[in-house]
């Protein structure tokens, strides 16, 4: 697959696809040590990787702002929050041979099958097709521009709920996590 | 490009995030695993972005913003569970054992 | 006319006589006896006059050719009486009224009418009287008389009486016979232990008798000859509290049941060949006219048959006969000899066309009914030889002699057998008596050999009369016995010369003289020991009372003036006058032959007789023949022929020890042992089994299999509850690995299958 991938490309798309490669190697290596470490804290870290590789995706797929957007809410906020709770749970730092339970055949084989299913689902559908940024040129300008047309003309009032909902989230965080 | 090779990827990605929610018997390692699944699920969106107009990116961002309420309040939840039973297993979370 | 209608008052007279004794009888001056005697008069002239208007309504003569005039004889039957013979009356009134349309309307009207009563014989009478006037036999007009005696699945079981030649004549016989019996019992019985019982008895025996000779239908002669059974049973055990009569009496009837299933079986035969009826006059026109299958026919003669070798004691049934001597003499005489056992002959004349069709009497030389006959008359007479009892030797003659009257139907002769019936009812009777009169003599003794002798002057008028009933019996001339023996003998057909006979039947010639030699010689020799030589018993013998003698005396004279009434043809108008009344002719008849008289034929017979009289005085009186003489005691041939002789040719061995005795033991424990063991063995096993069947059902089935189902539904809802149990266990990454699993599974199909 990878060679009929490689095959296809032109000579304009090598530099790009060989960073994609690097870059799912690495994250999908970074993946699997956050859900196999036994070290709870490396495990933050290596979800850190797996962040910021999802992070340079966009920027691959010419999605700037949802890139910089990742970077700044995932790895800025939603990690260190992680790893406060690390800290406020006590949770045994170092080596713990207690991070998993006993159902590591059964998640495997499930995991396996979601895999095999939706691979087989997605190579079946798209085989062969190619990304064309088509959206980006029809409209014209920046994508950060379009974006933002995007947001506060069409899903204004998403954008107004997802709000609220952080609200929300917010003020029930505090109200869990309250001492009473 | 293909499309295939980023939607693949999410699809590995995803795969991994199941199969940390069901091994992981940590709390938080739950919520990371599931933060996997949503990421994987943004390069999904972000992916199809590129042909179908900027709705997905809309959709991603949107998923970020969700995903980390998530995850505040996943995490006041585990602290509360820490502060009643002094740990975060799971496996001893069986109130609803029938 | 009106007799003939009416005759069934002379049964009715006696039935009451009998019901007025047993109720009466005890308290009347002569206990009883004055009423039957009474009521025996009154029957014997209302016989006598019936017999004078049946001569008076012979005589009324059916004019018509052939067919036309026998039909018309029978213009007179009701219908419902006898159903054949209106179907008679149409098949041949269409055949001839076309044929004789021109001889006038009164001739058609005669044929074609039926059952009009006097309408039909005053036509006949008043057309073309002088046409057929050349015609010996006139067609017989029986007078029918029935009622419905009741109605079964579409057939009248009718009752009535049927009278013509035979039934009169045979009325005369009963009546004359009784009378005289009756008169002698007075005497005879007087004083016994039952004798008003003996009274009631011998009335209704005699109208049962009556009763059976009025016939009108076969269950009424079923009815009559159970009934004369019956009072033979009762009058042989008179005296009952002697062991050997009961013993006698039950042989006695036991021994005619055996002969009666013959005639059942015969009766239903005869019912459903004739189409459901039991029409005597039916049966004997269908039977003629061939309107039944010879098959049937043949097949229904020889179960009668046998009714009539227990009846009327032929061999091989006729073991009874002698035994029943332990009967008091005029019951001997009376039942035994006169009237009773020729109920068989009687049955046989009855139903003559059934006979003669069925055993295909015409034109043959050998058929069961006469080699039967035949049989019977020689060896009864036989066994006369070895006997001491006087009236077993008079017992045997009698089977000898009804042996000759069953052999003469057998070979056709039909009026040669009730003339010597007729004749053969006096001497017989007449010799019976004789021997009660001697019996009554020396101290109630039979046994002529150890107690007799010398009573040939003590009791004269018992003598004379006794020797002219055996001169009678012997056949000498010119006595009755003469005539209607050489009558049966003409008949056989076999003596060379003869003519007229029906067929020929060399055999039954040969063994009835050989037969009429024995009877001489054991009669003579009865004499010799009764009446000759010195006096062997006890006491002084004296000559009976006028009540025993002047029976004897009447019955010694119509002994020897009986053969009168059928003088041969030679005669003129003066002879055959028995068969000119009594022999039926007509549609219930079949056309029989007459054998010619034969002086030949007549000389041999009466050569027979005296020679036999010839031999038996010579061998006693004259001591002839030496080496004779005592020859069972040296010789050992004739010894064992004289112990054959004397144990009545071991059929009385043979029926009891063999038949019954096998009966009695091997049979009935084979019967016992079967059923025990194989019909007990299979109810008890069907039981077990059935027993078993529960018990294993009860253990494989409902223990296994029901309850093991209805346990197993509970033990699997309980076991999965807890197999499944195991799946709530609270664990949400179970459930979530669950979740995935199921997901994916579902993802596939829809991908993989439906995609």
């Amino acid at each position: 697959m990878l060679g009929a991938i490689s095959a296809a490309t032109t000579t304009f798309d090598v530099p790009a696809n060989i960073a994609f490669g690097l870059l799912a190697a690495g994250m999908i290596f970074a993946a699997i040590r956050v859900v196999t470490t036994n070290n709870i804290v490396h495990a933050a870290l290596w979800l850190v990787i797996v962040l910021g590789g999802v992070g340079m995706n966009y920027l691959l797929l010419q999605a700037e702002f949802v890139a910089m957007t990742q970077f700044l809410v995932y790895l800025g906020a939603i990690v260190v929050l992680f790893l406060f709770g690390i800290m406020l749970t006590r949770a045994p730092l170092g080596r713990s041979d207690d991070l998993n339970n006993n159902q590591r055949v059964i998640g495997g084989l499930v995991g396996l099958l979601l895999l095999g299913v939706i691979g087989y689902a997605l190579i079946d559908t798209w085989g062969a097709d190619k990304l064309t940024f088509s959206a980006s040129e029809v409209a014209g300008g920046t994508s950060t521009q379009l974006l933002a047309n995007s947001i506060f003309g069409d899903y204004l009032i998403p954008f107004e709920v997802v709000s609220v909902l952080l609200l929300a989230a917010l003020i029930g965080a505090i109200v869990l996590a309250r001492r009473d | 490009m293909l499309l295939n090779q980023f939607l693949l990827l999410a699809a590995a990605l995803f795969c991994i995030g199941v199969y940390g929610v069901i091994v992981r018997k940590n709390g938080v390692l739950v919520l990371m695993s599931i933060e996997l699944i949503l990421n994987a699920v943004n390069i999904n969106l972000v992916a199809f972005a590129t042909m179908s107009g900027l709705g997905g990116q809309v959709f991603a961002l949107f998923v970020i913003a969700v995903a980390a309420a998530e995850v505040g309040v996943g995490l006041a939840i585990v602290l509360l569970i820490y502060r009643n039973r002094r740990s975060i297993d799971i496996d001893e979370l069986h109130e609803l054992k029938g | 006319m009106w007799f003939l209608t009416h005759v069934w008052i002379i049964p009715a007279v006696m039935a009451l006589s009998f019901l007025l004794i047993l109720f009466f009888g005890k308290h009347m001056p002569k206990k009883g006896a004055e009423i039957g005697i009474a009521a025996m008069g009154v029957v014997f002239i209302l016989a006598l006059i019936t017999a004078g208007q049946w001569i008076n309504h012979s005589n009324t003569e059916v004019h018509g050719a052939g067919e036309a005039a026998e039909v018309a004889a029978l213009a007179n039957v009701d219908p419902s009486c006898a159903p054949a013979v209106e179907h008679a009356n149409e098949t041949v009134g269409t055949e001839l009224s076309s044929d004789e349309a021109s001889s006038g309307g009164e001739h058609g009207q005669a044929v074609t009418t039926a059952g009009t009563g006097e309408s039909a014989t005053a036509a006949t009478k008043s057309a073309e009287g002088g046409e057929e006037g050349g015609e010996e036999h006139h067609p017989t007009q029986p007078v029918v008389r029935c009622m419905t005696w009741f109605e079964s699945t579409g057939s009248h079981i009718t009752i009535g009486t049927l009278v013509d030649g035979q039934s009169v004549i045979l009325l005369v016989i009963v009546a004359i016979i009784s009378l005289l019996v009756h008169i002698f019992s007075t005497d005879y019985v007087h004083g016994d232990r039952r004798y008003t019982h003996y009274f009631a008895f011998l009335s209704l025996f005699t109208a049962s008798m009556l009763f059976f000779v009025l016939s009108q239908s076969l269950i009424q002669m079923i009815m009559g000859w159970e009934l004369v059974g019956v009072c033979s049973f009762v009058l042989i055990g008179h005296w009952w509290e002697e062991r050997p009569n009961s013993d006698a009496a039950m042989k006695a009837f036991l021994t005619n049941r055996v002969g009666d299933v013959g005639l059942l079986i015969g009766v239903i035969i005869l019912f459903f060949a004739a189409g459901s009826t039991f029409s005597i006059l039916d049966v004997n026109i269908l039977a003629a006219e061939g309107g039944i299958s010879h098959g049937l026919l043949l097949l229904a003669s020889c179960c009668l048959i046998t009714a009539v070798m227990s009846k009327s004691g032929q061999f091989i049934l006729h073991t009874w006969l002698p035994d029943a001597m332990a009967g008091p003499t005029p019951v001997s005489a009376l039942i035994h000899a006169a009237t009773m056992v020729v109920a068989g002959i009687y049955m046989v004349a009855r139903l003559y066309p059934v006979f003669f069709e069925g055993l295909s009497i015409a034109g043959s030389s050998v058929n069961v009914l006469s080699v039967v006959g035949a049989v019977t008359a020689l060896f009864g007479a036989m066994l006369a030889f070895v006997q001491k009892d006087i009236k077993k030797v008079l017992a045997y003659s009698t089977v000898s002699q009804l042996g000759f009257m069953v052999t003469a139907l057998g070979v056709g002769a039909w009026t040669a057998a009730l003339f010597h019936l007729f004749t053969h009812a006096f001497f017989k009777a007449c010799l019976f008596l004789g021997a009660g009169s001697m019996s009554h003599a020396c101290h109630h003794s039979f046994n002529m050999v150890d107690d007799y002798g010398g009573l040939r002057h003590k009791m004269p008028r018992t003598f004379w009369t006794f020797l002219i009933a055996t001169l009678a019996l012997s056949g000498i001339f010119p006595l009755s016995g003469f005539w209607s023996k050489d009558e049966i003998l003409a008949g056989t057909g076999s003596f060379p010369g003869t003519s007229g006979a029906n067929g020929t039947y060399h055999l039954m010639l040969i063994m009835l003289l050989l037969a009429a030699f024995c009877t001489a010689a054991y009669m003579i020799r009865t004499i010799w020991y009764s009446f000759y030589g010195e006096y062997r018993g006890h006491g002084v013998p004296h000559e009976s009372g006028p009540r025993i003698t002047v029976p004897l005396m009447i019955l010694a004279t119509l002994g020897a003036i009986a053969g009168l009434a059928n003088l041969p043809a030679e005669f003129g108008s003066f002879g055959l006058r028995f068969e000119h009344f009594v022999e039926p002719v007509g549609l219930y008849f079949p056309e029989l032959s007459h054998a010619e008289f034969n002086v030949g034929l007549a000389i041999v017979s009466l050569a027979v007789g005296i020679g036999g009289l010839a031999v038996g005085y010579l061998y006693y009186w004259k001591g002839a023949f030496k080496p004779l003489h005592g020859l069972a005691e040296r010789n050992t041939l004739a010894r064992t022929g004289k112990t054959i002789l004397e144990n009545k040719y071991y059929f009385d061995w043979l029926y009891t020890t063999v038949i019954v005795g096998f009966v009695k033991g091997p049979l009935a424990r084979a019967t016992n042992w079967f059923n025990q063991n194989i019909l007990d063995g299979i109810v008890n096993g069907v039981g077990k089994g059935a027993v078993g069947t529960g018990n294993w059902v009860y253990d494989n089935i409902d223990q296994t299999v029901v309850d093991g189902a209805v346990n197993g539904v509970g033990f699997t809802a309980s076991e999965s509850g807890g197999v499944l149990r195991r799946l709530q266990t609270g664990r949400i990454q179970q459930y979530a690995a669950l979740f995935f699993a199921a997901a994916a599974i579902l993802a596939g199909i829809f991908v993989i299958v439906i995609g």
